[in-house]
Order: C-alpha cells, then structure tokens, then sequence
C-alpha cells in the first residue's frame, strides 16, 4: 500500500467542477455537430456556475484557515472569495462568447476555458512554490491556446506567440526566483519559509525580487507588461475579458498572499518594491492609454494603470489594504468584462476591430450598449454610482494609512489623466456621429444577441451594485483579510 | 425623510422620462411636470421646516459602509433650505426653456437634466463628507453631456476644459475626503468633527474654488458659458456654482475653523481680484453671454467675500446673494437665450434697438437688469450691502473693493441692457423679430416675481438662513 495523503474534496472542489466541466465539453465532440457547440458552451457555463457555488459554500466552512495535501494548498477565505470571483467572472466570458462566428473547434474552446477558471481556482489557494508554479502553468498553458484560437487571424497568432514568448520568460523568471529562495531556506511552503530564519540571505532577496517580477508579468504592472496591448489586442475578445479580469484577480491575490505569508520579515523591502510597481504602473498605463486608437489596447493599457492601483492596496501590507484590493477585484472585474463585451457586439456587429471611429455615434444607435459602456468607463474612471469609486477611494485610504501618501498623489494625478480617455472614449460614444465621419455602420436592429446582453446586463448591475451595498462585500473581504497573518 | 424625496424623485424621473419611448412634446411636459412637482416638493419642505429652532431638520441616517464610518446623511438647514429652494425654481425654468425650444434627443435631454438636478439638491442636502463628494461629481455626469451633445459650435472643447478643471479640483478633494476619513475614523459632518490640518482644507477650497469658479482658477467659465445650450449655462452658473458656496459655508467653517482663519486672508484677496476683475472683463465681453458668465464669475467672488467675512452679516449676506444672483442669472440667461434665438447671435456690437416695437422684451430686460445691477430696493442690493458690513470687519478695503464690484455691476449691467434695448437696431436685429411670446414670459416671469417679492421681503432669507443659536457651528 501507498501512504496517500487525506484529501479534502470539498475544499478542492471549485478546482475539479471546472475540471470536470472542461471534461465534458471535450467529449461534446463525440456528438452530432449540431449540438457540440450548446453542450460545450452550457458545460463551461454550469461548471464556472458550480465553481463559484462551492468555492461559496467553501468560504462558509473556512472560518479558519487548514492546510491541505501535506501543506501545499490551503483552504482559507481569501481563496475561497477569489474563486467566487473567477467563476462569476467565468459565467460571463462563456456567455460572451456564446455569439462568437467561430465554426468549429467549439468543444475546445469551452474546455480551454473551464481548464484555464481550473487552474487559476487551483492557483489562488497554492501555499507552496510548487503548487503556485504548477498552478501559473496550468491556466498560463491554456491561455496561450486560447490567445491563438483565432488561428485564420494573422493578429491572433502574433498575440499568441507574443504572449507565449514572454509568458515563458515570466514564469521561467518565476521558476528560478523560487529556486533561490528554496535555496536559501529550503523551504517550499509559504509558513515555512517565513519561519525559516534567513532574512539575511542575499538569495532570499533575489529570490524574492525574482517571484515578484514573475508574478508581476501576470499582473501585467509596468513595467512587466509590454506583452499587455498585443495580446489583448490580437486575442478573441471574450478571451481578452477573461485575460484582463481573471488573471488579475489570480495572480493579485497570489501576490498578497505569498508577499504577505511568506515573506514578512522582508516586508520594509517589497512594500517598496511593490509600491515602485504601482507608481510605474500608473504613470505608464495612464499616459500609454492616452496615445491609442483602438478600443481594445485603450482597454489594455487601462487594465496596467487597474493593476498599479489595485498594486497600491498591496503595497499597504495590512488588512484594510486587503480589503480594499478585494473590494477592488468586484467592480473592476465587472467594468472590465463589460466593457470587453460590449467591444465584442461592437466588432461582431460590424466584423472588423473596433476603433474609436467605429464607435462614433454608437451611443445613440445602440442605446442599452452605449449606456453600458459609458457606465463602464465612468467606473473605470472611478465616477460616484459606480463601484470603481469606493475601489479607489479604498485603495487611496489603504495607501494613506500605510503612509503612502505619496502614492496617493501620483494615484490622484493618474486618475486625472485617465479622464484623458476614459471620457474619450464617452465623446465618440455621444458627441460625434457617424454620418460626419462616414464610417460604415451596419444599420438597422443589431444583430440579437441575448447571452451576451445579460452578460452586459450583470456587469452594469455589478458596477453600480457595488456602490450601494458596500458593506457585504467589505464583510467579506473583510473575512478573507482574516486569514492572512497581518 | 423629505429631503431623500427631494433628492430620489428626481432621480426616478429622470429614469421614467429616458425609458418611456413617449414623443417628443410629451417627454418634455412629463419632464416639466416633474421639475414642478420637484418645487412642490420643496415647498412642503418649506411649510414643514422650524424656523425657529433651526438646525439640521428633514433628515434621514442610514448607515452605508458601517466599518469605514459612511452613512447616507441628509437633512436640510435655514441656508441649505433656500439654496434647494433657489435650485428647483431654476430647474423648473430651464427645463421649461428647453421644452419651449425643443432640444432635440429629446428623452436623453430631459433625463440628464432631471439627473442633473436631483445631484445638485443631494450635493446642498449632503450631511456626509463622502456622499457630498459623491453628489458633487455626479454632477460633473450629466454636465459633461449636457454641453458635450447639446452645446455650440465648440462645445467639445469647452467640455473638455470644464472637465479638466473641475476634475483637478475634485480629486485633490477626493484626497482631502480620504485623509479626512482616515485621520478621523469617520466621514460625518455631524459630529461636529473639526480637523486643524491646512492641506485637507486646501483640497477642498481648490475644488470649491474651481467650481464656483474664483480668480485665477476660472479658465473653464468663458467657454462653458459660452458653449452650453443657453438653459444649461443659466443652471450652471445660477445654481451648480452654489454648491461651491455651500461646501464653503457647511464643511470649509465648520470642519476646518483653523485652516479657514489661516487661508482667510487669500481666500478674500482672490476673491476681491476675481470680484474686480470679473466685473472689468464683463464690462469689456464682445457678446451677451459673456457679460453674464463674467459676471457670474465676480459674483461668485462677492458671496465668497461674505463667507469668509466670519460675522454674522457676511454669511446672511452671502446666502441672500446666493439665492438671488441664482434667480437674477437664470432670468438673464434665459433672456439671452430669447434674444439668440431672434438674433442668432449675442454679439453686442451687432444688437440693439430692440425695445421698439416689443415692449414686453423690453420691460422684461429692464427689471432683470434693475435687479442684477443691485438698485437699492432690490434683493441684490440687500445681499451686496449685508455682505460689504459683513465684509468690513475683516478689514474695511474689503468693503470699498465690494462697493466697487457694486459700481462696476451697474456698468456692464446698463451695457447689457442698452445693447438689447436702445441705440439704433443692430444688424443682426430684423424688423420682424417678435416681443417675447406667451410661453417665454411665463417662464420668465415667475423668476421676476420671486426675484421682486425677494426685494420686498429680503428678510425672509437673510434671517432664517441662520438661527442665531446655530451660527457659531458655523463661523471659526
């Protein structure tokens, strides 16, 4: 016999739903051609359903944190509200995609996608270098595919093979930052390796550094983020909103929980090196977004400016920091799925990439989509009855007590700038038409398109929820901050 | 309670006028029919106010984000109550005005007007440092497309100017609100929670600054004014500039008695220069619009005068001035806005002559002008002298700069009104423009009754604004 190590199947379950969901849509291709497409997809849209379920009924039996599979994962709050977050996030993209053109290879696409929510669910409760390697691996592996899935687009291919390229070095960067800090404590697990007593060891500090660039390659934080506007660009753009939502949300939290579990007796130095992040982020996002045309890399660039603010409630090192990234996390993955969704009706309607020009006059033909979008951009831009205000003025109030109060200068002048575009964006939408400008709309009624409608329809109520009813989601995030050791 | 309505029904409106696919002329009468309702609203508010006791009533607490001390705090005090007041009677005129020339998009329009005032009415009701905040950017929302959508010629550029300055000024006090909250632990005003911190302050009295507009911080007046519809730049500059004037008079003071007293004396020598130098640039403005938006802007610099003159007169004056330079603005850009609609333009140099022939236009002109150029007897002239007594305790060059303003008023006022009324018909005057019709004046008209029941009776604002009792919360 075999020692087997106990598992606790509850605890992994939001993993194994979507593994298992990704199982079924696979074998859909056994079935007539007519109906791989509908099982796939609703495969993909029950499992990320059922991910977020359990990973809820996980955070109501998690009230303290226990370690799994001989402490290489663990099952606490703070994993299980991400993974809440990841499924939700999940629904939508499979309800986004739902219209795309795409003739075949429909079972994969479902399946890379419900592989990718499995391993980020799994990622996001990793406690060891191991588990949070193979875990980035995991989803990382699926994304490359799913980046390049458009493979007649020259675009989609070129995204991919970018995101390939530098994702490979991110994670190596990864690899081998973790290599050094096992080095210098020998160590795997988070608890381990802050109790292991070398805070002197220049590797460790290397190490460090190294797993905090790997991460940040993910987070896509200036000035790791190069790769961010090809690829959102070239992907197929459901698969861009689930990029631009759910990879953060993975690895930010991933990014908190190892800073913050593994290394605090390097605090004084990573709360800086994170905080550089956040201002680089910022200040490069802002600015970068401002000189783009086409929606989708406006979007892009707007997503590294969401990391540097989201980087500053890491930065904090405290509760009320995490709360405020965790809090952040809700409406930002809402905006962010949304206003992708509405740049995929958009492209779908008048099959070419969406520019600012295409959307001249978009807010008036196309009202329901419209208003969305200009609610996502205001949100985004952190305007009251959004969400993306409290985000802010969370992750401002983190940083202020943290005593970062340079940081919220520079967050306040970024905000500024990100006007720029965001309300750029809000002038093509209303104030220029599409007859001065003679860019060729379809015309008539749009082209129905309901999963993506509700798709929409969840986001607003997200983004305009989350500013009512604050405090539930606080509570939350509130419990997750419990279990991590501040 | 009443207050929320006051606030929400709005709201609900705007939502019901954007939804209901009704056509045109009745999208905007349902518009109207709201916006009075809305001053029906306040009027019951008024009836049920104790002025007497004073103080904070109407209210409604509820908690928002309990662990961060936010509460959705509102209630109405003397001041807030005629500001609020002066609000909806604006409103209800402007939207009027838009129905009567039928702004195209019609449903759009009226929802972000409806929208727009139930954000300004929040923003002078707001008992709570973040829900001020909150109101006072969510008028930015509908104000942004408002000119962008409905505005002249260059109503992009305008727009984005308005935005970059009001934005400056709202996230510097977007910062001071989060040091605020942090430092205190909570974001109430009334707990009577008093901070002595000069930067926290300082990022408010730049965002008020910017909003009200004050010298040198008034780049974006000139052309919003200039580029929104007419009814919009007579909201702007009637009533969305008070809310500068509240946050002064409700947070600046009370929250912030030290930093107030220390900034005081640049507060009020910008506010002199902006007074003076908005008048001259009014005297000098080739066209209608620009007179008033300048103006405006001088008399913005007069109320801040008021406040910061800490006496008991000063700030009477200050919300007596504010409610009667808010109906004198609204009657005046609305009168404009007749004229350019007969003319085509407001360019001085090419009206004129218009009082021959179209007594009405020409009467109506002349009693707004009487009231604007504060001849004694009438409101504004109450206002501007409680304010230059008020005034003289900080120093009496305060009182001989507001006697200026007051000479300097009367100066481009007459200009305006020689250049509609009298010399010889401009060019762009034809014969056949008509006298103001029906419609025109019963829009007009109210904002001169009230403005002349105003002039009789100024004691009515000036005297329960404050209760005695309750004045000190409010001066450093």
């Amino acid at each position: 016999m075999i020692d087997t190590p106990s598992v606790d199947w509850l605890a992994l379950s939001p993993t194994l739903a979507l593994l298992g969901a990704a199982g079924v849509a696979l074998l859909s291709v056994l079935l007539p051609e007519w109906m791989r497409k509908g099982v796939a997809a609703v495969a993909a849209l029950l499992g990320f359903a059922a991910s977020a379920a359990l990973a809820g009924w996980v955070f109501d039996e998690s009230s303290t944190r226990e370690l799994l599979l001989e402490g290489t994962m663990v099952q606490d709050r703070l994993a299980a509200l991400a993974q809440v977050i990841l499924g939700v996030i999940g629904v939508a993209v499979v309800l986004t995609s739902w219209s795309d053109r795409r003739r075949e290879n429909n079972a994969e696409y479902y399946a890379l996608l419900a592989t990718a929510g499995a391993g980020m669910a799994f990622f996001v409760s990793a406690e060891g270098l191991m588990t949070l390697f193979l875990g980035l691996e995991w989803f990382s592996l699926c994304l490359y595919i799913l980046v390049a899935f458009d493979s007649e687009r020259e675009t989609s291919l070129e995204a991919g093979l970018k995101y390939l390229i530098v994702g490979g070095l991110g994670s190596a960067v990864l690899l081998f930052g973790s290599a050094l800090v096992y080095g210098a404590t020998a160590e795997l697990g988070f608890g381990a390796i802050a109790a292991a007593d070398s805070s002197s060891d220049a590797f460790l500090y290397a190490g460090l550094a190294m797993i905090l660039a790997g991460l940040a390659f993910k987070v896509s934080a200036a000035p790791f983020h190069m790769w961010t506007p090809d690829v959102y660009q070239g992907s197929p753009t459901p698969v861009t909103a689930f990029m631009a939502a759910s990879t953060k949300v993975a690895a930010l939290v991933v990014t908190l929980r190892i800073l913050v579990t593994a290394f605090p007796a390097q605090a004084d130095t990573w709360t800086i090196a994170v905080a550089v992040l956040a201002a680089i982020s910022l200040a490069w996002g802002n600015l970068g977004a401002l000189a783009q045309r086409d929606v989708k890399r406006i979007l892009a660039y707007s997503s590294i400016s969401h990391a540097g603010f989201m980087l500053m409630a890491v930065a904090a090192n405290s509760e009320v920091g995490t709360e405020a990234l965790l809090y952040y996390l809700v409406p930002y993955s809402a905006m962010s799925v949304g206003a992708f969704a509405v740049v995929a009706a958009r492209e779908r309607e008048l099959q070419a990439p969406v520019s600012l020009e295409s959307l001249a006059g978009m807010g008036w033909e196309r009202p329901y989509h419209g208003i969305a979008l200009w609610i996502f951009m205001l949100g985004m831009a952190g305007f009251p009855l959004t969400g993306g205000m409290f985000g802010k003025l969370f992750v401002f109030s983190a940083a202020y007590d943290a005593g970062d109060w340079w940081l919220v200068l520079i967050g306040v002048a970024a905000t500024a700038v990100s006007l720029g575009y965001y309300l750029n964006v809000v002038r093509w939408l209303y104030m220029r038409t599409a007859s001065a400008l003679q860019v060729a709309v379809a015309g008539g009624s749009p082209p129905r398109d309901s999963a993506l409608d509700i798709a929409i329809a969840a986001a607003v109520t997200v983004t305009i929820g989350s500013f009512f009813v604050v405090q539930p989601i606080l509570d939350a995030a509130s419990d997750a901050a419990a279990a991590l050791p501040f | 309670m009443l207050t929320t309505t006051l606030i929400l029904f709005p709201v609900v409106a705007a939502l019901v006028v954007g939804i209901l696919p009704l056509p045109r002329e009745a999208t905007a009468g349902l518009a109207l029919l709201a916006a009075l309702l809305e001053v029906g609203l306040w009027i019951t508010a008024l009836t049920q106010f104790d002025f007497e006791t004073g103080g904070l009533q109407l209210g409604t607490t509820h908690e928002w984000v309990e662990s961060v001390g936010i509460s959705y705090s509102v209630g109405l005090y003397g001041f807030s109550l005629w500001l609020v007041g002066a609000t909806t009677v604006v409103f209800a005129a402007a939207i009027g005005y838009a129905m009567w020339v039928g702004r195209e998009r019609t449903r759009a329009y009226h929802a972000l007007m409806l929208l727009l005032l139930g954000a300004v009415v929040a923003t002078f009701a707001a008992q709570d440092l973040l829900l001020f905040y909150v109101a006072f950017e969510a008028m930015l929302i509908p104000l942004y497309v408002l000119v962008g959508v409905w505005g002249g010629e260059r109503r992009q550029a305008a727009t984005v100017t308005f935005v970059i300055y009001t934005m400056a000024g709202s996230l510097l006090m977007l910062a001071s609100v989060v040091a605020f909250g942090v430092t205190e632990g909570t974001f109430s005003l009334t707990e009577g929670i008093t901070s002595d911190n000069t930067w926290i302050f300082l990022g408010f009295a730049v965002a008020f600054a910017v909003k009200a507009p004050l010298f040198p911080l008034h780049g974006w007046l000139p052309l919003a004014y200039r580029e929104a519809p007419v009814e919009v730049a007579a909201v702007l500059s009637a009533v969305v500039s008070k809310t500068a004037i509240y946050g002064f008079v409700r947070i600046g003071l009370p929250t912030f008695p030290e930093p107030a007293d220390t900034l005081s004396g640049l507060i009020l020598v910008l506010a002199s220069a902006g007074l003076v130098y908005g008048s001259l640039l009014a005297f000098r403005a080739p066209d209608l619009r620009g007179v008033i938006a300048y103006s405006s802007m001088a008399q913005m610099g007069l109320i801040t005068i008021g406040v910061f003159a800490f006496d008991d007169l000063g700030l009477d004056g200050a919300i007596l001035q504010s409610v009667a330079h808010g109906l004198v603005s609204a009657t005046m850009f609305l009168l404009v806005g007749m004229v350019e609609r007969r003319c085509g333009t407001s360019d001085v140099d090419v009206l004129g002559g218009m009082a021959r022939g179209r007594p009405t236009l020409a009467t109506v002109v002349l009693i707004g002008g009487m009231i604007a150029l504060a001849v004694p007897g009438s409101a504004t002239f109450a206002g501007e002298f409680l304010i230059m007594a008020g005034a003289y305790e900080q120093g009496w060059g305060y009182s001989v700069v507001v006697a200026l303003g007051i000479v300097l008023a009367a100066m481009y006022t007459l200009r305006v009104i020689s250049a509609i009324l009298h010399v010889k018909p401009g060019r762009a005057v034809r014969e056949e423009a008509l006298d103001l019709r029906l419609g025109e004046l019963a829009l007009v008209l109210p904002l001169l009754l009230l403005l002349l029941g105003l002039s009789l009776w100024p004691a009515l604002v000036s005297e329960s604004a404050f209760v005695a009792s309750s004045l000190e919360d409010f001066l450093p």
